[in-house]
């Protein structure tokens, strides 16, 4: 346990010392606020309008029309962020060569594993709760319901956990911290367009392709639906990519 | 404290480490020696439990390094060939982690990092960033993150690579001053270093360990040879062909000098054979000058090409 708090802090650390921590915040930061942005003005014109037409009596939702867009955008959003953020996790350490300082430490291959995802994931989960900033705001001019924002943020985390803990993974591959980039972000991309090729594609097989999708998953998380199968998709895939991280890493001990 | 026994290691159909065995005392220093992809990294890799021999065992203070992998690792302290150093990171930060993740109690830890810093000299960088410190600097908090925990056993591949003449010289104090209290092995491609530094050398080529003796036997006896070098006045060819003639004579080289007919002959003959009597005859009989004459041992660097370059010459 030590073990691993003493990596994850030295990890964190490295990220917030050099400028990608700051840098893919501050991108994401940017993004999501030009979302906000527009969905609040379109949300904004819309309920003037229906104010102006004095149909008091059918209120505007400010979840179902200008939140929930908002989660989904930033659910695809976090797609393109992640590989940022996990590309360097274990290619900078094959690179500079102080993986032999890790592997020759009394340590074991878990806590290494586990040091380096919780680290990578914390940035991951600094950079969704910032843009809890924007909800904040919401809360202070209307009244969203809390209960919705906070499921689909709960959705946001956890398809995140899947997909950092896939970076690792890739990112435990190569020395190479472009690679390690593109690679998770093509494996990201797969696991999303699978999702339409599941809506192309036969009955059973559709199923099949749509269950894996990374995004389809969280949908009912937009929604404000907790159903506990999208839970289970979601640690599932982050202990699959734990454990090949884990394999990668043993068997890295045997390849040099 | 060290024991290697039968190691094998294969990369795919390169066998990089093949069938070595050697163990190691309490308090020695052993140098390995070898030419580039000789398997000295390998074999050290294999040793601190980096990665798993495709055969054979490593034994660390009784531990065997695939089953007792922790206890093993707990034991080494290990300078890899290029410092494992973040550079983002200040000297103490680095140390400390180091400290930590080495189980070293986290209430001594400054104590030990200062023990340390002293012990390699590098009290004054101490809050500098690693990735501005000189290259003599890195290898030292190199040196300093081996020695945290204060392991028995240190292994140090290629220490003085890349370094300046001062800076080489003062590594090898470092790496003296470590002898007096640890084990060591360390690997190098020059020569001198092994002889200055280590208690017993073992040579190694192409994966497999040709030689392990102390510097000195390797010199005097090993071998199976002395020479003799003779500076004589005379025609180049007749000369080497006299010589040649002599018994027990094994291998010449001649060196030419600027003045004609004048040159010097390396005589290698087997061992426990002083031909100096037979030479300076063989000399005079000719009517040449014999200008200089002096018998010598085989140095350290004869050895080392004669064990690991192939029978052909190397022109
Ligand atoms: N990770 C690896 N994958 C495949 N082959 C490797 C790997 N590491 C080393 N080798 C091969 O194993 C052989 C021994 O290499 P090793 O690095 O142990 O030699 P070395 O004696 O340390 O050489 P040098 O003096 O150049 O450091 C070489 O042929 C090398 O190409
Ligand atoms: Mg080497």
């Amino acid at each position: 346990m030590g073990n691993i708090w003493t990596i994850f802090k030295r990890d964190l650390k490295g990220y917030f010392s050099s400028p990608i921590a700051y840098v893919v915040i501050g991108l994401f930061l940017i993004v999501t606020g030009i979302f906000f942005y527009l969905l609040l003005s379109s949300f904004l014109q819309y309920s003037y309008a229906v104010m102006m037409q004095q149909r008091g009596g059918m209120a505007v939702n400010v979840n179902l029309m200008m939140i929930r867009p908002f989660l989904l955008n930033m659910s695809v959003i976090v797609l393109f962020v992640i590989p940022m953020i996990t590309m360097r996790s274990f290619s900078e350490e094959k690179k500079s060569g102080t993986v032999e300082l890790l592997l020759t430490s009394p340590l074991t291959t878990t806590q290494i594993v586990f040091g380096k995802f919780l680290a990578t994931y914390l940035l991951y989960f600094v950079m969704v709760a910032v843009t809890f900033l924007f909800m904040v705001f919401l809360f202070i001019w209307g009244k969203p319901a809390f209960w919705p924002i906070f499921l689909g943020y709960c959705g946001i985390l956890l398809m995140g956990g899947g997909l950092v803990a896939l970076g690792n993974f890739i990112s435990s591959l190569t020395e190479n911290q472009i690679v390690a980039a593109v690679g998770t972000f093509g494996a990201t991309m797969l696991l999303w367009v699978i999702g339409f090729a599941g809506d192309l594609s036969g009955k059973v097989l559709g199923e099949i392709f749509r269950y894996l999708s990374i995004v389809n998953h969280f949908e009912d998380f937009s929604k404000g639906v907790f159903d506990t199968s999208h839970l289970v998709y979601y640690l599932s895939l982050s202990f699959l990519m734990l454990f090949l991280t884990y394999q990668s890493i043993e068997s890295s001990k045997w390849r040099g | 404290m060290i024991e290697v026994k039968n190691l094998v290691k294969h990369y795919g159909s390169v066998r990089a480490v093949d069938d070595i065995s050697f163990s190691v005392e309490k308090g020695e220093i052993l140098g390995f020696l070898g030419p580039n992809a000789a398997g000295k990294t390998t074999t050290m890799r294999i040793i601190t439990g980096y990665m798993p021999a495709t055969s054979g065992t490593v034994r660390v203070a009784g531990y065997d390094v695939f089953e007792d992998s922790l206890e093993v690792k707990r034991r080494i302290g290990y300078l890899p060939e290029t410092p494992p150093l973040y550079f983002d990171m200040r000297v103490r930060d680095y140390l400390k982690f180091v400290a930590r993740i080495k189980g070293v109690e986290p209430k001594t830890i400054p104590v030990e990092i200062e023990r340390v810093a002293e012990r390699i000299s590098i009290t004054d960088v101490l809050d500098n960033h690693i990735g501005k410190l000189s290259k003599g600097y890195k290898q030292r908090v190199g040196f300093a993150q081996a020695l945290l925990n204060n392991p028995p056993v240190l292994i140090f591949d290629e220490p003085t690579n890349g370094l300046d003449p001062r800076q080489i010289i003062e590594v090898r104090e470092i790496i003296k001053s470590l002898s007096f209290d640890h084990t060591i092995i360390l690997s190098t491609h020059i020569l001198p270093e092994v002889s200055m530094t280590c208690n017993r050398v073992a040579i190694i080529n192409e994966g497999k360990l040709v030689k392990i003796d102390t510097p000195d036997n390797l010199q005097t006896q090993l071998q199976g040879s002395e020479a003799v070098t003779l500076e004589v006045e005379g025609p180049i060819e007749e000369v080497q062909a006299a010589i040649q003639q002599l018994n027990q004579v094994t291998a010449i080289t001649v060196q030419p000098s600027r003045k004609e007919n004048v040159a010097t002959y390396r005589v290698e003959t087997a061992a426990g054979t002083d031909l100096r009597k037979e030479l300076a005859a063989t000399v005079v009989q000719n009517s040449w000058g014999l200008l200089g004459l002096k018998s010598e041992g085989l140095s350290l660097e004869d050895i080392f090409l004669r064990l690991t370059t192939k029978e052909e010459e190397v022109n």
